[in-house]
């Protein structure tokens, strides 16, 4: 399993535009990613549960991949982040 | 059988096709035990498929037609359908339950909505519309009734519907959309407005226009005149092919004024603008020769979305505005919400009388950041052409001078960090508000300018909300009550050497153009499309002729009276 914690430095948080395209990526793997925060763990290839999470500017969060691409994917969705969410 | 109906002529024009009426399915659904699980699940994936496949067109559509911006909703409710934790409990739900799909998708849906709807953050409870939105289209394919979206629409149409939204107009697609018929709205509603920018013929408030069996008959729009006919005879259609002609020919007399000025025959000037809601705007307002933008509504910018505009996106669409007037002017009113316009995701109250309530500079002195962000936007953009600042709803000069105020704050921190911004702007007010209009003299001292706009200043002076059909007939812009506080405002400007205009829809209008010109009007901003006519008008008229039946109609007991009047001398 991978792992990687990140913090949301985008003035909006994770909303509309970040979180598809989260999604999307997430969407590319076979591995089971998820998104934690705060306690509570959701599928980042569920578009209703990373929104359900509501994550805010300043939050941290941390995604977790498992399965036989886990380091390509956790790879893969740093890479957006670091694109214009956070850090 | 041939019928006609009349409504309300909302924008100009004959237009000519098949009925398209658009209906809201019946979407209810019964619980049911299902024998063949299987057989369910994959009616589900069926619809699910067909669904994605429809979301596509309508994003590709909308992405070549109106841009990625508005197109990025459909991304997010294809990412919807493809949600493990929906599709996945569905199929779960049939197989587990033996119930039918249909009845699966809405209770998993109506769970996920009554999770967002509970949150106590506007833009995610705005989402729970997303689902809903979603969830209906498979919901539909699954009971066999598919939704049909407006921008689906693939052949000649002209649009039957109860009402247009916003939403409903953002993808209308005129290459296919003729022009529309509406049950409701006025002249002033949003949909009228936007066939006027689209330049689609279009009448509304027809009352009952969905009940009378318009579609796949063909349908007759006239915009001049506020006819509706369906199932029109042969005589009917040809007579109304030769006015379509006709329309289209004066159309093509009126270009050729493109790039005249608009002098009247005693050589007196009067500018004539364009208002406009978006950049996209700016195509009409070129092709139909208006000397500027006289009202630039930046509340568009606002709608549609789920957050406020970013200060990069406003100075965006700004700059865009003011380069393409490439040094005409362009006056540009801060956001105007409130009243008919609501934001859902600033959750503002619902308001008894929302036209009287909190809304557009009342709004804006409270919601001291969003006003901020819109100022250093507006700043910003000042220094690439000819850009005027308008504040909307001023009601006291104390508002104006804490507008101001804010303005010279912003500006002095961006020259302050070394933005450039430009060093003459004119900063103005609408006079909307009767109190405004009489103490003219006051506020003319400190205002570089006035537009009037008509629309409210009416309804506020004849307190009659012009939304409300039973007392549309106290709409009267040729009332001398009116006509007087126009003079008041404008006879105020002149004195300290400033100008008026006039945004409202009375600016554009014929039988007031000779008033307004008489009363000293300096700068009339209309819809594009009444520029060519208004000029043509102008430059047939005296100033002086013009400046006496003004004196003459501000005596005048009625509006009956002046319009008579009007329509003798002219």
């Amino acid at each position: 399993m991978a792992q990687r914690t990140f913090k949301i430095t985008a003035e909006t948080g994770i909303h509309a535009r970040p979180a598809t395209q989260l999604v999307n990526k997430a969407g590319q793997y076979e591995s089971e990613v998820t998104l934690e925060h705060k306690g509570k763990s959701v599928n980042l290839k569920s578009i209703m549960g990373v929104m359900s999470l509501g994550v805010a500017q300043g939050a941290e969060v941390t995604i977790k991949a498992e399965g036989p691409d886990a380091d390509e994917a956790l790879a893969g969705i740093a890479e957006v982040i670091k694109e214009g969410l956070g850090e | 059988m041939s019928t006609m109906l009349t409504g309300i002529a909302a924008s100009s024009g004959i237009a000519i096709a098949k009925g398209f009426k658009l209906e809201t399915p019946d979407l209810t659904v019964e619980k049911k035990q299902i024998g063949d699980v299987e057989e369910e699940v994959s009616l589900f994936d069926q619809s699910l498929e067909v669904s994605k496949k429809e979301l596509a067109v309508i994003k590709e559509k909308t992405r070549n037609e109106l841009g990625d911006e508005h197109a990025e909703i459909f991304s997010a409710h294809l990412l919807v359908l493809s949600d493990p934790e929906l599709v996945d409990t569905v199929r779960q739900k049939v197989r587990d339950e033996k119930v039918n799909a249909a009845f699966a998708l809405q209770q998993v849906a109506d769970q996920f909505i009554a999770v967002f709807e509970a949150m106590d953050n506007e833009y995610m409870k705005e989402r729970a519309a997303d689902i809903r939105d979603v969830s209906k289209r498979v919901l539909a394919h699954i009971l066999g009734q598919p939704i049909v979206s407006l921008a689906e629409i693939d052949q000649e149409v002209v649009l039957i519907a109860e009402d247009l939204t916003p939403s409903d107009t953002a993808q209308l697609n005129k290459k296919y959309v003729k022009g529309f018929v509406t049950d409701i709205g006025g002249r002033t509603s949003h949909s009228a407005i936007m066939a006027r920018s689209m330049e689609i013929p279009a009448v509304v408030g027809t009352k009952n226009i969905t009940s009378e069996g318009a579609a796949d008959v063909m349908v007759i729009i006239d915009g001049i005149e506020g006819k509706v006919i369906t199932d029109p005879t042969e005589e009917q259609l040809a007579i109304y092919r030769k006015k379509q002609e006709e329309y289209e020919e004066l159309k093509r007399e009126l270009s050729k004024l493109v790039n005249e000025p608009s002098v009247t025959q005693d050589g007196h000037h009067v500018e004539l603008v364009a208002n406009i809601g978006t950049p996209n705007d700016l195509e009409g307002v070129i092709n139909n020769g208006a000397e500027g933008v006289g009202l630039y509504r930046t509340e568009f910018l606002y709608m549609g979305r789920d957050q406020l505009p970013t200060e990069e996106e406003q100075f965006e669409a700004y700059k865009k505005v003011v380069e393409t007037m490439n040094g005409k002017p362009v006056v540009i009113r801060t956001l105007d919400i409130g009243g008919d316009k609501e934001l859902p995701y600033l959750d503002l109250p619902k308001e008894m009388n929302p036209f009287l309530g909190f809304r557009a500079i009342r709004l804006c002195l409270e919601m001291d950041d969003m006003f901020r962000t819109q100022l250093r936007a507006l700043l910003r953009a000042s220094a690439y052409g000819n850009l005027k600042i308008m504040f909307p709803m001023i009601a006291t000069l104390d508002e104006f001078r804490k507008g101001k105020k804010i303005l010279e704050e912003e500006k002095a921190a961006l020259l302050q960090s070394g933005t450039k911004v430009s060093d003459d702007i004119e900063i103005g007010i609408m006079v909307e508000i009767p109190s405004t209009a009489v103490m003219a003299e006051q506020f003319a001292k400190e205002v570089d300018f006035f537009s009037i706009g008509t629309n409210d200043l009416i309804q506020y002076t004849m307190a009659a909300d012009r939304m409300n059909e039973r007392v549309s007939y106290l709409y009267q812009p040729y009332n001398p009550a009116i006509l007087r506080l126009v003079k008041m405002v404008i006879d105020a400007s002149h004195k300290e050497g400033k100008w008026t205009g006039m945004c409202g829809e009375m600016a554009g209008d014929p039988v007031a153009i000779p008033l307004l010109l008489g009363l000293g009007l300096d700068e009339f901003s209309m819809s594009a499309t009444s520029v060519l006519p208004a000029r043509n008008q102008i430059s047939s008229l005296t100033k002086e002729a013009a400046a006496k039946a003004a004196a003459e109609a501000l005596d005048m007991n009625t509006a009956e009276e002046v319009k008579a009047h009007v329509e003798k001398l002219f």
